[in-house]
């Protein structure tokens, strides 16, 4: 790995953020300025524009345009609100601050731009994110979910009072909280070689006592329930930069795997967004063919759990045969089951004997 | 014009056992009726004249009567054309002696109203009344007098007649009765403020019993065109008013009795109806027998070739008098009126007036308020039952987009030779389709003007707001896009701001 190169790819989008932010400040200006009401375009989010690209392996955004326009009563508000989030991720992104979404809901009331509510203000920022296609976390916009990660891995700090300083990833036997600070960290070295993401902190902090990270050379990440988009992203960060595969484990049910499929594919949410997949990543487990395999103790699927898993079936994202079969066969059995579930053979027995084989059956 | 006739048609203190029927069934209602019949005699004597009226109304209290009653002393001053000395004991003192018994639009109809209350006055509290009026001539009369209700005469006890140096001209009434002004307040009140609204030339001055001062003030000298008498309609007549007119007529055959006592009726109508009912134009009405009276009747109203009634006998207040009481009464944001086409119901004329008045001092109470008039008279019992209700609760109003919640009054005037009451109480306007008609058409033309106020108004309120909406966010997208675009200077947004007004009738 060459540090150098590296240390642009973080910079340059940056100074890219800026600039883009700056040319939607310019293109307003001018248009009110030559007298004309001004008007942003960008691609519709709405679900009749959204469609499921199997070339980049996620939801896209079509190529219905909307058109906020000033001259509009009922645009008029939320555009300004969007000038305002513009020319405020710009004060973040260019001081070197960070906020939150709860932040910028509150910050708006000192320039008397009030939202209505935190669903409008986070929806400003969405078309904010849409406008520019950079991710709210590129403007310094972070939300409020916290995810953590554990393992060797040199990070070197870009934010202010940090720069230079780097940290092993190793250093705290809770893990590093994956904050702002650590996303826009550069990547210095590592010795791993593989990434093992999990859905749930107790399984986390078992997996890092029994000291998982050296016996299987691996980087844990903890997604805590369903991954935030700066850990989605910082994942695919580490399957990207460092060349190293990811491996998911979640809860066996429709909704652990579905926490692997956002990692993996995105959200729709998210389909004016690129970035924050890792197409690569495998769903090593809990599937249900695991649960039938390993006699694991379940408790029965419930209503919603079964109209999700019909949900699913039918969802461009689960074509792939392996998804195709684990649904089925969740639907046959009718039962779900915990990670840890595999307790009952020893709390020792999901590191040494279910994790290698799942690792071995997904490679 | 200042022609009055006097006739006396009959007695009875038939009205002393049943004056209910005049309005005084109650100790309240009494007093409500003894106002409003004074007052109305003082319009219509000024009216009469055509001066625009003076009526100074003073009600003092005079002593406790009974658990719920007081006996007040009630004063009713007017500047109308006066009683002729001869003839005020009558007037006053004799029951349906009067000036009433002709073919026009009066306030009053039986001439009772007046002597009804000084009648009431005297039952209950054997206090003579006092009468002072004068002509505008050298003298002033006044006299003290009693009725006596038996004989139906006028008891003199005392007069006086005074120099009347300064040529005052008009009538006081003075006399004492029991009854409950508290409870009737409320609708004293209302009285004069309707009074005031449909007689805007007219200055009403009332000071209760605590002493507190009411004063309507004119905001108008113009009156409208005094009504003209008129012969009875062939088609309004019944074989009660033929017997009368038979007994009267110094015409000694057919064709001369129908050409001089009948609205509308000339020499060929007059033929054609005796060839078609099959009477002689030589026969001597006097010889008519009972039988070929009411054959009469019959045969008048099945001819299809008479006439319909002409309108002049009315006395409309007019749209100009109309808006300009409404607006004095009522201080409304918006009022339209409209006068009706004359119309006739069973050979009587009449004309409506309506009005319909928005916002400003009329209160929003969740129904619309409803002002009654019938020969310029406040309605004010039974809204129930009347067709003007009946026809305002018809209307869509949804329609016009006018809806109960909004401020909205409604005023509904019917003037005719004969009112159709309902009842004897007068106090409201029985369902006749002519009438009914009549009203909602007019009600529709009023609603349709206030609808296109509101439509106007919901514009300039919308376009205002518009204006405030485009002030408050341009100069924040001008000013962060500035500082976003890295400007020292802030883009000119003043002709967008000026653009916005013409944006106004576009659609958003």
């Amino acid at each position: 790995m060459e540090r150098r190169k590296r240390k642009s790819i973080i910079m340059e989008k940056k100074k890219e953020v800026l600039t883009d932010l700056e040319n939607l400040g310019v293109r307003i200006y001018e248009q009110l300025d030559r007298g004309y009401f001004p008007s942003i375009e960008m691609p519709s989010r709405s679900t009749e524009n959204i469609y499921y690209d199997p070339q980049v392996r996620q939801f896209i955004l079509g190529d219905r345009k909307v058109r906020r326009n000033a001259r509009n009563i009922r645009h008029l508000r939320p555009f300004t609100q969007l000038v305002w989030t513009a020319f405020f991720s710009h004060e973040l992104t260019s001081q070197r601050k960070t906020s939150t979404l709860r932040d910028v809901y509150y910050s708006a009331q000192a320039y008397e731009m009030s939202f209505k509510d935190q669903q409008e203000s986070n929806n400003i920022i969405t078309d904010l994110e849409t406008v520019l296609g950079f991710s709210r976390e590129d403007f310094n916009i972070f939300p409020e979910e916290r995810s953590a990660i554990f393992g060797d891995l040199t990070i070197e700090y870009t934010v202010p009072g940090y720069e230079g300083r780097t940290l092993n990833l190793t250093s705290h036997p809770d893990g590093v909280m994956i904050g702002p600070a650590l996303t826009s960290s550069e990547f210095v070295k590592t010795t791993a070689d593989k990434v093992i993401a999990i859905e749930k902190g107790g399984l986390f902090t078992r997996f890092i006592e029994e000291n998982v990270h050296k016996k299987f050379n691996a980087i844990l990440v903890l997604t805590a329930g369903q991954a935030p988009r700066a850990t989605r992203h910082f994942i695919r960060r580490l399957n990207r930069e460092l060349n190293i595969p990811v491996y998911i484990f979640t809860d066996g049910d429709p909704w652990g795997m579905h926490i692997a499929m956002v990692i993996i594919s995105g959200s729709a949410n998210a389909a004016h967004l690129r970035e924050l997949t890792t197409p690569d990543a495998k769903w090593s487990g809990v599937w249900a063919t695991d649960i039938v395999n390993y006699k694991l103790p379940t408790d029965p699927l419930d209503e919603v759990d079964v109209k999700r898993l019909y949900e699913l079936q039918r969802d461009p994202r689960y074509k792939d045969p392996l998804w195709q079969r684990e649904i089925k066969i969740f639907l046959k059995i009718r039962r779900k089951a915990e990670q840890e579930a595999f307790s009952r053979y020893g709390l020792t027995y999901i590191v040494d004997e279910y994790l290698p084989a799942k690792l071995e059956e997904t490679k | 014009m200042a022609h009055t006739t006097f006739e006396e048609i009959s007695a009875a203190d038939f009205f002393y056992r049943n004056r209910d029927i005049a309005g005084f069934t109650n100790p309240s209602r009494a007093i409500f009726a003894a106002v409003r019949e004074l007052v109305e005699n003082s319009l219509d004597a000024a009216e009469s004249l055509k001066i625009p009226p003076d009526i100074y109304v003073r009600l003092s209290y005079a002593g406790e009567a009974g658990r719920e009653t007081q006996v007040y002393k009630l004063m009713v001053e007017d500047n109308g054309i006066g009683v002729p000395p001869r003839h005020i004991p009558s007037a006053f003192g004799q029951v349906l002696f009067g000036s009433k018994y002709k073919l026009k639009q009066q306030r009053g109809t039986f001439g009772l109203g007046g002597k009804m209350a000084i009648l009431y006055g005297q039952i209950t509290t054997h206090q003579p009344a006092s009468i002072t009026s004068s002509t505008g001539m050298s003298k002033i009369y006044t006299y003290k007098l009693m009725i006596d209700i038996q004989r139906n005469r006028p008891l003199i006890l005392d007069r006086k007649v005074l120099i009347n140096k300064e040529r005052w001209r008009g009538t006081i009434v003075e006399f004492s009765l029991e009854g409950d002004y508290f409870r009737a307040m409320p609708k004293i009140l209302e009285y004069f403020k309707q009074t005031a609204m449909v007689n805007p030339y007219a200055n009403l001055t009332f000071v209760d019993p605590k002493g507190r001062l009411y004063k309507f003030t004119r905001v108008t000298k113009e009156m409208p065109d005094p009504p003209k008498e008129t012969l009875p309609h062939p088609y309004g007549v019944d074989v009660e008013l033929l017997q009368r007119l038979i007994q009267v007529t110094p015409y000694r055959n057919m064709l001369e009795f129908l050409k001089n006592h009948f609205h509308r009726v000339g020499e060929i109508t007059a033929r054609k109806f005796l060839e078609f009912s099959n009477i002689s134009p030589s026969k001597n009405p006097k010889r008519l027998s009972h039988e070929e009276i009411v054959r009469l009747m019959r045969m008048l109203k099945k001819f299809k070739e008479f006439l319909p009634p002409d309108a002049n006998c009315l006395s409309p207040l007019g749209e100009k008098l109309l808006r300009a009481g409404v607006l004095k009464e009522l201080k409304p944001e918006f009022v339209a009126v409209h006068k009706r086409r004359p119309s006739t119901y069973a050979g009587h004329p009449f004309i409506i007036e309506v009005g319909i008045a928005y916002g400003g001092e009329i209160p929003k109470k969740g129904s619309f308020l409803i002002y009654r008039f019938a020969n310029r008279i406040p309605l004010l019992y039974d809204e129930a039952s009347d067709v003007s209700v009946k026809v305002i609760n018809s209307v869509n109003w949804r329609r016009y987009k006018v809806t109960p919640d909004m401020p909205v009054a409604i005023l509904v005037h019917i003037c005719s030779t004969k009112v159709p009451y309902k009842t004897v109480g007068k106090e409201f306007i029985a369902d006749r389709p002519e009438v009914r008609r009549e009203i909602a058409n007019g009600l529709r033309e009023v609603a349709r003007q206030l609808q296109r106020f509101l439509t106007r108004r919901a514009h300039v309120d919308r376009d205002r707001r518009r204006l405030g909406i485009f002030s408050k966010y341009l100069p924040k997208i001008a000013q962060f896009s500035a500082k976003l675009a890295g400007k020292e200077k802030q883009p000119d947004i003043k002709k967008l701001l000026r653009s916005v007004k013409r944006f106004g009738a576009e659609k958003t």
